[in-house]
């Protein structure tokens, strides 16, 4: 479990430059969960994301992870990161072995693990991320910008991290590269029971798609957390603060404003399909249309 | 404005036994885009979007057939000139063709290589900050704006040259929902107000509506080309090239296929709402 408490966080305290990218956040992560983080450019969801492993230290507040506290003076950082994976933006730039398989044995290697356990963990994260094994021996930079982003994944999971932390994981990527990524985090989610995993995105179609949770940021803030549900619920408020909402509930809400009775939780085109089919059986005026 | 004959276009590669090996990225295309047009080129990675898009001022030439810009052949030399001014390229991260350290330097750069007299490229510049709605920024520094807004610069500096048309490679793959807004509302304004040939190179589906035209390339062929309504009716090809389609198009899709009458081809809520309207008539 992830808890933070009171956490703010300035860049450059004192210097001309001061900028504050986070205020009082208090928020909890339990488990076994799959977490979205949206907001726009600026509103800290990066700074926040490098609060997880230590990377930044928070000017006040504090971050723990298991109960133990992450930000105390005594923390043991390399274990922190040990645990906690993080995937930063563009993670394909990190590549830099000669071979995907070296690459993604990096990080257990660094670890001091033998070569079978190596090994071990450079297959099971290669299968994680569908990386094939005949790529193990190629450059990195010959995988396509799709494989180059998973093999990089598959780095920082050979470390079997506890909590996995992405930064935007489809950014840049062709809507092919984009589902092949989902697909992987709804994977990991469903085989990896414990693990925390915790992912920043720009899209609300694919935050509706995936993720259980949300967390939107605003201003250094959290502005609303909840479920799927809790959040496209207040889509007043998302709107207000300049994110977008699925086109498919834009429509359902339209449809819903013209008197038709669909029920307000429609986020994907599979639930707005089975609400019109529905719909549409109630209104015996339409039966006729239904071969 | 544009147009190829025949076109295709070979990457030359070694394989792991240092044999030389081509790959075919285009193959035998033809294409006419026409002034004033704002046309969509969609693809997957690895289509040869992209690599097409090289054709259109000659930053590529083709192994066979021809490009023709305005009736110039991109093959001779002589014309290079002539059909890089006609033709400006606006790539994906703005970071990579940024030259100077503060705005306005950086639109004026490309006039004042042309030769333009002083007192011309200071309107320009001006004429062009304000085409891209960035007018304060005349004198910040490139490197402190936002992704969106050096997009926009790198749009101005291209606008600076005065082309006919403007070819975009994937201009809002980095950007974020608000970056990518300002810099499409951009593009269409280039096109609607000042009547500048576009040429978008998408994979976002999304953008590809806002075109008059949209062409699908897969494996460096042609594989769909007309108006996004009716593009948009091969939601099964689409999907299977690994395209999106947008959200209500898909549930109209869906819908049909569960034997429900409604056209295909809708591209936006509104005609959604529209069609299934008709579907489940008044409510009382």
């Amino acid at each position: 479990m992830i808890r933070i408490e009171n956490l703010s966080y300035v860049y450059q305290p004192g210097m001309p430059g001061e900028y504050r990218a986070l205020s009082d956040i208090n928020l909890v992560i339990p488990n076994g969960s799959l977490t979205a983080v949206i907001g726009h450019t600026g509103s800290g969801k990066s700074t926040l994301m490098q609060q997880l492993n230590g990377l930044l230290q928070p000017t006040s507040g504090k971050i723990f992870i298991d109960d133990e506290d992450i930000t105390s003076k005594s923390a043991d950082i390399a274990k922190i990161r040990r645990k906690v994976g993080l995937v930063f933006q563009y993670p394909e730039h990190q590549l830099f072995e000669e071979t995907v398989y070296q690459d993604i044995a990096f990080g257990p290697k660094n670890m001091g693990l033998s070569d079978e356990e190596i090994e071990r963990r450079v297959i099971y994260a290669a299968s994680l991320t569908g990386i094939d094994k005949k790529y193990f021996e190629k450059s990195p930079f010959e995988l396509s910008g799709g494989q180059k982003r998973r093999a990089a994944i598959a780095g920082i999971l050979a470390m079997e991290p506890s909590v996995l932390v992405m930064d935007e994981p489809t950014a840049g990527l062709d809507p092919g590269g984009r589902d092949d990524i989902l697909n992987i985090i709804k994977n990991l989610h469903k085989k990896q029971k414990e693990m925390i995993i915790i992912f920043v995105s720009h899209s609300m179609e694919e935050v509706a798609e995936t993720a259980e949770n949300i967390v939107v940021m605003h201003d250094g803030r959290i502005d609303m957390s909840g479920t799927a549900a809790d959040i496209f619920r207040k889509r007043g408020r998302l709107l207000q603060i300049g994110l977008d909402i699925p086109q498919i509930t834009k429509l359902a809400d339209k449809l819903r404003n013209g008197g038709y009775n669909l029920p307000e939780e429609i986020y994907t085109v599979k639930a707005a399909v089975e609400a019109i089919t529905k719909l549409s059986r109630s209104l015996p005026l339409q039966a006729e249309d239904i071969i | 404005m544009i147009e190829t004959k025949n076109l295709s276009y070979s990457y030359h590669s070694e394989d792991e036994e240092n044999e030389a090996v081509k790959e075919e990225v285009l193959k035998e295309l033809n294409l006419k885009i026409k002034k004033g047009s704002f046309t969509a080129i969609l693809g997957s990675n690895g289509s040869g979007k992209s690599t097409l898009a090289k054709h259109f001022n000659a930053i590529l030439l083709p192994s066979g057939g021809f490009v023709y810009v305005k009736g110039m052949n991109t093959h001779e030399q002589k014309y290079l000139f002539d059909i890089r001014s006609n033709v400006g390229m606006v790539f994906q991260n703005p970071d990579n063709q940024m030259v100077t350290a503060i705005v306005e330097d950086e639109i004026a750069f490309a006039p004042e290589n042309l030769g333009v007299k002083p007192q011309e490229i200071r309107n320009r510049v001006d004429e062009c900050l304000k085409i891209v709605g960035m007018q304060e920024y005349a004198g910040s520094f490139t490197a402190n704006l936002s992704g969106g807004q050096k997009l926009r610069i790198a749009i101005a500096s291209v606008l600076a040259m005065e082309p006919e048309c403007i070819v975009l490679d994937e201009p809002t793959s980095m950007l974020d929902p608000k970056g990518r807004a300002e810099v499409l509302d951009t593009i269409k304004m280039l096109n609607r107000a000042k009547g500048i040939t576009v040429v978008l190179i998408t994979h976002y589906m999304e953008e590809a509506v806002m075109a008059d035209r949209t062409i699908v390339i897969d494996n460096g062929k042609i594989v769909i080309d007309g108006v996004p309504a009716e593009v948009f009716k091969n939601v099964e090809l689409l999907k299977k090239l690994k395209l999106d389609v947008p959200q209500v198009t898909e549930l109209a899709y869906e819908l049909k296929k569960l034997g429900f009458e409604i056209s295909d081809g809708i591209i936006d809520v509104d005609e959604c709402f529209r069609e299934l309207v008709k579907l489940l008539g008044d409510v009382k």
